[in-house]
């Protein structure tokens, strides 16, 4: 049986928020390690042993009369800002909201220490908009709210697919990432009944386990993509574009084109791989039809997905998807996206997906057929509470990504793209850098981080008197920004 | 259409390290266990590793990818990365330490940044950060996929296009009007305190002229097809100028002074039929009264420039330059002269998406200036006419020549990212194309509006 289970960082040194000094002047009294509840002290024979900062709830419990640094007889103790925290992070994955993660994967659990588990610093969407929950208590007990999610609404007579919470793992490709990373992450998706998907790369054999919780991705180099690896799966995703670069073809740099990555590629080990935007036979939503259509004759089982990325006319590309027989439409927003990207697309090209669902969700409504389509957004969703507002837009579920990442230790340095790649072996397949951890480690801490994301979903929805996730959908009155003012009704 | 534009870039290091984002800080307790330098920094930073004497720095600041592996691991913890407050210091509010060190990046390998882990930005900001470019997903048939992108045509025309042609018996009637073809939307111009030093100066003329684009010179001796030649509004420029292509460039936008100066132009162009004769008017409340004056007078090639910030220069609410080209754009195109004229505009010109937006707010071409300097390490700090803290009046301007080549190689094939991604295949047809960017007011108002109420600024 799976369970949370505690699975600590796998460096030697963890990274906290707060460094805690201890001076010359220590007395060996042992009344620090006494009065600190997060076992921050210890003493090791008869001499105190250094500081386990990164345990360290912070400077509130500092300035505290029965922190550790008031009770030390000898005022040996201070605690401050570690610098190599603030050294961490960016205005969208803070240091906080990456040891956040950290945490949550390493214990299944938010943390205890003072840190913003909540929101990035971007400044805008869901930087800004806050969750209403209501004063009253309603009654409603976390573990009475159902998190499943229908993906096959259409009525079409192939089979509905449930998944036990409104979350799915987004399309990262093996070369992209290594080979325990993903085996890892259709473990995990195995856990809680829900999808991973394969990305452009191919299918490796270490995901056969799992064919039910896999969505192979169909993307426009049509890398590794053969009929049998579309007959094995319940739900085929169609990439058009991806958040990250929207308008622009994948890239896979040589360096990372591996022997194993180009036989699963069906190319040629070392050479660069790019795949072309758009795809080549898709011009109109006829086109596009053309392809659903092949996919629903290969597979008579399969579920289809659209993951299209968001233009200003998303939401018609999001009609025509349904008309064109999709069972998903997924938005990916352009912040999101784990590979490696110009960053002239990253910041500028394609809106924010904070716009898109709400937009594209109405005009569905409009359209009258809000009912038969999953909407499903991605694209820099990192916290729960960011799933929770992405879902109160309009949405019905989420695929993360970099969540997950971070999740495995990621810090977000940036350099997936660059020559061996990843140098702590998440976004590698360099055999050296690839086993650095293993698949049980891996997926134990996505387990946890599921299991906190699932858990403080399920409390959110409670506290707003909600006993389904599907009710959420479209709730934007349970939403305020920050920078709005809302007319009074 | 010309043929493939292509600019050969080729690495040049830096003459002095870059100032770092982390400082490499080790406490002293070192084991001697060299796992830093054997197991863990798969970039060899502590193989490699040099002080370097000249600048006092450790080369470990400058190599280190920022992994945080080897602080992770260190067998005696004493391995600390912390933010370099040199870093942070960088520049201004608007120059931001990313954009310089992205500039100096992109002038040391003509690369374009390239990162993986999505976007780490702010969600939107002031200036050239309030808008996004739009793209389409199917339905785009102008597009032919990486392959396609390379016939991505950057080019634009300096001067008159004739409003309508003539022809008799199959031959042309009309008299062309001179016009010059720039093979990117980029004039190149410096700072006014770095035109003093020549070797920058030799280095920005020779990169232009292998680029066949076009730079600015203050009232230059003998003429050259790469120069624009500028003179001051007073200068007495007679029919015997050398140039073909020069403008006079105004401090004020005053009524009295536009309306001379355009006299006088008007005077000395029907004597130079061959020559383009420019404007530069500073960007104020009323310069777009001047453009339409000018324009009136039948000159051709407008400049617009805002200061080192993009900021209009007013002391009142002054308009960012893209807010205000915009302005002068509409009132160009709803008076109908939108196309008798070049509308160039510079000032706080800083990454080449700046190019692309300033041309979707109305803008035939950027004039491209303080980037300039950063491609020679400049650290915009301001202090030129005190002393250069990269000692730019030494430099090497054949190596200060492939710097901004470097760049400007970075710069194209970002430009052509973008318009690849709009579906455009001639960056003149973006000119004005708003249909093709979204704005952050307009985003706002249409998604957030309906649920949120009303903004409160
Ligand atoms: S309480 Fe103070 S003196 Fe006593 S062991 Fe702790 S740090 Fe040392
Ligand atoms: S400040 Fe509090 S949590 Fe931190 S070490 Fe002291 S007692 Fe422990
Ligand atoms: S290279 Fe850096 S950003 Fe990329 S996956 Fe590894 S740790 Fe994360
Ligand atoms: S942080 Fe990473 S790149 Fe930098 S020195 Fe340490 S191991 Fe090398």
């Amino acid at each position: 049986m799976n369970q949370i289970q505690t699975m600590p960082s796998r460096f030697r040194n963890p990274i906290g928020k707060f460094t805690v000094h201890r001076a010359e002047n220590c007395a060996q009294c042992g009344k620090c390690a006494a009065v600190c509840p997060h076992g921050v002290h210890a003493k090791g024979g008869d001499k105190m042993l250094r500081p386990r900062s990164h345990l360290c709830a912070g400077l509130a419990c500092a300035r505290a009369a029965d922190g550790c640094v008031l009770q030390c007889p000898a005022r040996a103790l201070s605690v401050e800002i570690n610098p190599v925290f603030q050294a961490l992070g960016d205005y969208r994955w803070t240091g906080d909201l990456i040891l956040s993660t950290w945490h949550q994967a390493a214990t299944g659990q938010l943390p205890y220490m003072e840190m913003e588990n909540d929101c990035g610093a971007s400044g805008g969407g869901l930087d800004r908009i806050r969750i209403l929950l209501p004063e009253k208590t309603s009654g409603i007990s976390p573990d009475q709210v159902d998190l499943r999610l229908n993906l096959n609404r259409r009525g079409d007579g192939r089979p509905e697919v449930v998944i036990d919470l409104p979350i799915y793992g987004g399309g990262m490709s093996f070369g992209s990432i290594s080979q325990n990373t993903m085996a890892a992450r259709a473990r995990n998706a195995e856990a809680w009944n829900t999808f991973t998907c394969t990305g452009e790369g191919g299918y490796p054999e270490a995901l056969y386990p799992y064919d039910r919780h896999v969505i192979t991705q169909v993307a426009t180099g049509l890398f590794g993509v053969r009929e049998e690896t579309i007959q094995r799966v319940r739900m085929v995703e169609f990439k058009y574009a991806q958040g990250a670069k929207p308008g622009l073809g994948g890239h896979l740099l040589g360096d990372k084109v591996t022997a194993a990555v180009a036989r699963m590629r069906e190319s040629v080990a070392g050479n660069a791989l790019f795949s072309p935007f758009p795809f080549h036979s898709v011009y109109s939503i006829e086109d596009h039809k053309k392809h659903v259509d092949w996919i629903k004759h290969v597979n008579p089982r399969a579920l289809v997905s659209a993951k299209v990325s968001t233009p200003a006319d998303v939401e018609m590309v999001a009609v025509g998807s349904y008309y064109a027989g999709a069972h998903v439409i997924h938005l990916d927003g352009s912040y999101g996206g784990t590979g490696a990207a110009p960053e002239i697309a990253k910041k500028n090209i394609a809106m924010p997906i904070d716009y898109a669902i709400n937009k594209t969700h109405r005009f569905l409504a409009q359209e009258g057929i809000r009912e038969k389509i999953v909407l499903i957004a991605s694209g820099g969703l990192r916290t729960v509470h960011d799933i929770f507002k992405a879902i109160a837009l309009g949405a019905d579920g989420v695929v993360i990504g970099t969540a997950e990442i971070v999740a495995l230790e990621c810090l977000r340095c940036k350099n997936c793209e660059s020559g061996r790649g990843c140098s702590r072996g998440i976004a590698s397949t360099d055999p050296e850098l690839a086993a650095l951890f293993t698949a049980d480690w891996a997926f134990q801490r996505l387990y946890n981080l599921y299991a906190s994301f699932a858990a403080q979903l399920r409390g959110l929805l409670a506290a707003c008197g909600l006993t389904r996730v599907t009710e959420l959908t479209g709730r934007t009155d349970l939403l305020t920004h920050l920078d709005y003012q809302r007319e009074q009704k | 259409m010309s043929g493939k534009y292509h600019i050969d870039v080729e690495p040049e290091p830096a003459r002095f390290a870059p100032v770092s984002k982390l400082n490499h800080i080790e406490l002293n307790r070192c084991l001697g266990c060299l796992q830093c330098a054997r197991r863990d920094c798969i970039y060899d930073v502590f193989t490699d590793r040099k002080f370097l004497p000249r600048e006092l720095v450790d080369s470990a600041n400058r190599l280190c990818k920022a992994c945080m592996r080897c602080v992770q691991e260190c067998r005696n913890r004493i391995l600390i990365k912390a933010l370099n407050p040199e870093y942070l210091e960088l520049g201004n509010a608007y120059w931001t330490p990313e954009i310089i060190t992205s500039l100096w990046n992109q002038a040391a390998t003509g690369k374009i940044p390239v990162s993986g882990a999505g976007y780490e930005g702010p969600f939107s900001g002031e200036g050239f950060d309030d808008m996004w470019t739009d793209m389409s997903e199917i339905v785009r048939p102008t597009r032919d996929g990486i392959h396609g992108r390379e016939y991505i045509n950057t080019a634009i025309d300096i001067g008159r296009k004739p409003g309508r042609l003539h022809f008799k018996d199959g031959q042309l009637l009309d008299e062309l009007p001179p016009i010059v073809s720039s093979p990117l939307p980029i004039l190149l111009d410096l700072p006014p305190a770095a035109r003093r030093w020549s070797a920058v100066k030799q280095a920005v003329l020779h990169a232009a002229r292998q680029l066949k684009l076009l730079v600015f010179d203050d009232a230059p001796q003998s003429p050259d097809e790469h120069v624009f030649a500028r003179y001051a509004p007073e200068t007495d420029v007679g029919p015997d100028c050398p140039h073909r292509l020069f403008e006079f460039c105004l401090e004020s936008a005053e009524p009295e002074i536009v309306r001379r100066l355009a006299a006088r132009i008007r005077t000395l162009s029907r004597r130079r039929p061959d020559a383009i004769i420019g404007v530069a008017v500073p960007l104020e409340p009323r310069t777009q009264e001047a453009v339409l004056h000018f324009v009136d007078q039948g000159i051709s090639v407008l400049r617009v420039y805002a200061d080192r910030n993009g900021r209009e220069f007013s002391k009142s609410y002054p308009r960012f330059i893209k807010e205000a080209v915009r302005a002068i754009h509409l009132a160009l195109v709803q008076t109908g002269r939108r196309d008798c004229v070049t509308l160039l505009a510079g000032g706080g010109i800083a990454m080449a998406e700046h190019v692309a937006k300033l041309i979707a707010c109305g803008a035939d071409g950027a004039v491209m200036d303080e980037a300039l300097l950063a491609a020679l390490e400049c650290r915009i700090c301001r202090q030129c006419a005190a002393e250069c803290p990269v000692a730019l009046e030494s430099m090497d301007a054949a190596w200060g020549a492939q710097r901004i080549t470097n760049l400007l190689g970075a710069w194209h094939s970002q430009l052509i990212e973008v318009l690849g991604a709009m579906g455009l295949r001639e960056i003149r047809r973006l000119r004005g194309e708003i249909g093709r960017v979204m704005f952050f007011k307009d985003l706002e108002k249409e998604c957030f509006a309906p649920i949120f109420g009303k903004r409160k600024d």
